[in-house]
């Protein structure tokens, strides 16, 4: 803390701190030159004979090489599920099923330093997110599950509840490990068997998850994991399973939709968002900066339910704007296996290339972009944590989802224009509040058209709390005791005589 | 002498925001009883009719979600007293539409918004949930409306089937555009009259006669519509409906199948088919 770096101009001076590298070793992972594709059990070698290489996106470095899965292997994949479901799986008393899944869970609390920093080598995330969010977050999901096994005649007052056969789940890259971890645990825990998708760019954590169930001894076939790009997810997608689990963008997911449009086959979207984030002027302003930086600088702003719309009520529009530079040009931006890094490497070039077009065509409409002075590695893709202010609706910045952090800050003065502006979107997957006064809170809740409100914090997850969006952000829910029914076939149940319908 | 009066004979309308106009294209179709011969005239509804009735349930939608439960539930139920007060005339036309047991059918559809009516202030209590997030938080998830939906009425049971889609659609707050059963239009043009002299607001029902063919498909891609009832969608034109439904992510619905006097057919799981869950997080301290 040795000087005060005043170096663009409007940026507030801040002190700027010196850290020491404090990175995470990378020998506790082992990785493969090549890996093989995960079915009935067995890791093998793709039908379709193609490999892709996987990369560190803070290097641009090789780590290994993974299968691009063919329709012939998606389609043993799915057969390996079937015969597993009608073999084993959907007949196994709900209480053993439970003890794979808490198998898989304590396993993954085992190994979790090793997946953590997997998962930072292979998707560019801070270690510190990787090792205190995503992966606890995974056991316990899991755990969470797990538990739900045997105790399914509960859960639906009236219903019986039975699997519904194969499940074909296709995750995004943002979260590789938590979204295998959402899927997979509320699949199995309810009898379904699953062929998991992961994302073309970060495929490493999965393969270790598969390694994670063989040695747990799930029944060959009962999971599945297919690596490829996009061909390989439509594949799946378009194969013999019964049910589909797909998280990612609207673009694709609106795809997925007409490609099973009169299959039967069963759908749950998670898309996309472009969540408002709402202070008012009664706001501890220390806590909303904290919310607000969190809420879009979280994950690189890879993040669906990100808070990237910020509505500031006009009267602290200059405080908040102030602090929230100062706060921006504390964030440490880099190498994601140190452990100060507050900012991880963008995920892809294409992504990186997406948020760079995006950025631009908000400088061109003419919104004005603050970006505070700090160092980049060379290799890697990466970008600065950004602001936008001058921002109107009907900017671009304003309703895409840059999916990188990019944050557009509009304001407000009534908290009728506050509701208007943050349901003006296609989207409706979260949003934020920011206020001392409770009733105002849930006012707000009530009108947000949103499936996850956070009021006074933001980009919270648990297990038990159902997550999942309004209109084009998608439909099912994942998580809670709402996350088990996408999986289920629910019949209606014998009531007691006298006490139902035939009484 | 009375036995020499000429009855007045109704014109079948559309029914939108509360108004029963004929279709703004002119056009309207013959209607059939069950013997060939000619019963009515049905209005034959546009894709500029369906554009109307859509906007009219978006108009109609915040407020009637936001009306008390309680108040939902005594609304929905005064439309099963004026049914019943009108039993002899949909008796009628059910029997004209070749109904086997009119009596039957109209006592199980004024039972079945009864039945419905009592959900309203009860699906939160059975589907909402907190949840023990480990956190300082508390954390609620209720069910909200999912705004305007859109229902196919099956072709069949044309006043049961079609009561037994719009009650538990309505009933949490949702506001609907119903496409009546094309053959046996004239239930559904009654039940608008009923709606139209209930306590019901204007817009939260639009029912909408005509060919199916036509309509199901504007229906399904409405940029404005966010659910889809499918139950009565013909089987041919299921993968449409589904196709057109991804434009705007619409919720498609089919009910399981199941004989609609059975009370299986009736569930609160009805209900929750057109509910979205939101959850909410906040921090806990003193």
């Amino acid at each position: 803390m040795t000087e005060l770096d005043t170096t663009q101009e409007g940026t507030p001076a801040v002190p700027v701190w010196e850290y020491a590298d404090a990175p995470e070793s990378k020998d506790i992972v082992h990785l493969q030159d090549r890996y093989g594709l995960f079915i009935a059990g067995e890791f093998v070698e793709p039908k379709s004979g193609k490999y892709m290489a996987t990369i560190d996106p803070s290097t641009e470095g090789i780590l290994a090489e993974v299968p691009e899965a063919g329709p012939e292997d998606v389609d043993l994949a799915v057969a390996a599920a079937r015969g597993a479901f009608e073999s084993r799986w959907r007949d196994l008393p709900g209480r053993e099923r439970a003890k794979y899944l808490f198998r898989i869970a304590r396993a993954l609390q085992e190994r979790a330093r090793e997946f953590a920093v997997l998962e930072s080598m292979n998707g560019g995330k801070p270690i510190k997110e990787s090792r205190d969010i995503d992966l606890p977050l995974a056991a316990a999901h899991f755990f969470y599950y797990a538990g739900w096994a045997d105790k399914l005649e509960y859960a639906f007052p009236g219903r019986d509840a039975r699997p519904i056969g194969v499940a074909g789940q296709v995750i995004p890259w943002n979260f590789p490990m938590l979204m295998a971890a959402w899927k997979l645990a509320p699949a199995l825990a309810t009898g379904n068997t699953a062929v998991l998708k992961p994302a073309e760019t970060t495929p490493l954590t999965a393969l270790l998850l598969a390694e994670v169930i063989q040695a747990a001894e799930l029944p060959p076939g009962a999971v599945n994991v297919v690596t490829g790009a996009g061909e390989t997810g439509a594949a799946l997608v378009a194969a013999d399973v019964d049910k589909v689990a797909f998280t990612g963008s609207t673009e694709v997911g609106k795809q997925i939709r007409r490609t099973i449009a009169g299959s039967h086959k069963r759908l749950t979207l998670e898309l996309g968002g472009k969540a408002a984030n709402i202070v008012f002027e009664d706001a501890p302003l220390d806590q909303a900066v904290e919310g607000v930086v969190n809420g879009i600088f979280f994950n690189q702003g890879h993040v669906c339910c990100a808070g990237s719309r910020l509505l500031v009520q006009e009267p602290i529009f200059e405080a908040l704007l102030e602090k929230l530079k100062a706060r921006l040009q504390t964030l440490r931006v880099g190498n994601p296996l140190d452990k100060n890094t507050d900012i991880g490497a963008i995920n892809s070039r294409a992504q990186l290339t997406r948020i760079e077009e995006l950025v631009a065509s908000g400088v061109e409409d003419g919104a004005e972009m603050f970006q505070p002075a700090c160092d980049l590695p060379e290799r890697g893709f990466w970008f600065r944590p950004t602001l936008f202010t001058g921002v109107s609706q009907s900017h671009r910045i304003a309703r895409e989802e840059i999916f990188g952090p990019v944050l557009s800050i509009l304001t407000f003065r009534t908290p009728e224009e506050a509701v208007e502006k943050a349901n003006n979107t296609p989207y409706g997957l979260s949003a934020g509040v920011w206020t001392e006064k409770g009733s105002r809170i849930l006012w707000m809740a009530e009108r947000l058209k949103a499936g996850v409100v956070w009021a006074n914090t933001f980009n919270r997850f648990d297990p038990s709390s159902p997550f999942g969006g309004y209109k084009e952000s998608g439909f099912g829910r994942e998580g809670g005791l709402h996350g088990l029914a996408p999986y289920l076939e629910l019949t209606p149940r014998e009531p007691a005589p006298g006490n139902g319908r035939h009484g | 002498m009375a036995d020499e009066r000429l009855p007045v004979r109704r014109t079948a309308k559309l029914f939108i925001g509360g108004e029963f106009p004929r279709s703004e294209s002119g056009r309207s179709y013959e209607v059939f009883d069950a013997d060939g011969e000619l019963l009515a005239w049905a209005s034959r509804a546009s894709r500029k009719d369906l554009r109307d009735a859509v906007r009219a349930a978006r108009a109609a939608q915040s407020g009637w979600a936001a009306k008390t439960a309680f108040n939902r539930a005594q609304i929905l139920y005064r439309v099963a007293e004026l049914m019943e007060g009108r039993r002899i005339q949909f008796e009628r036309e059910l029997r004209d539409a070749g109904a086997e047991d009119p009596v039957r059918g109209v006592s199980a559809a004024i039972d079945r918004w009864v039945w419905y009516a009592g959900w309203a202030d009860k699906i939160h209590q059975i589907q909402g949930a907190s949840n023990p997030v480990a956190g300082p938080y508390f954390n609620f998830t209720i069910p909200e409306p999912t705004g305007v939906v859109g229902i196919v009425a099956p072709q069949d049971q044309s006043l049961l089937g079609l009561v037994s889609r719009v009650a538990p659609a309505i009933v949490s707050g949702n506001t609907a555009v119903v496409l009546a059963s094309e053959r046996s239009p004239l239930p559904a043009v009654s039940l608008g009259e009923v709606l139209a002299t209930s306590d019901v607001p204007a817009g939260v029902v639009n029912i909408l006669t005509g060919f199916s063919a036509e309509l199901v498909p504007w229906l399904a891609g409405h940029m404005d519509v966010n659910a889809l009832d499918a139950t009565g969608v013909p089987d041919e034109l299921q993968a449409q409906v589904e196709e057109l439904s991804a434009e705007n992510v619409k919720r498609v619905h089919r009910a399981p199948e199941a004989d609609p006097f059975d009370e299986v057919a009736q569930s609160p799981y009805e209900v929750t088919a057109f509910v979205e869950y939101k959850t909410v997080w906040h921090p806990m301290g003193a």
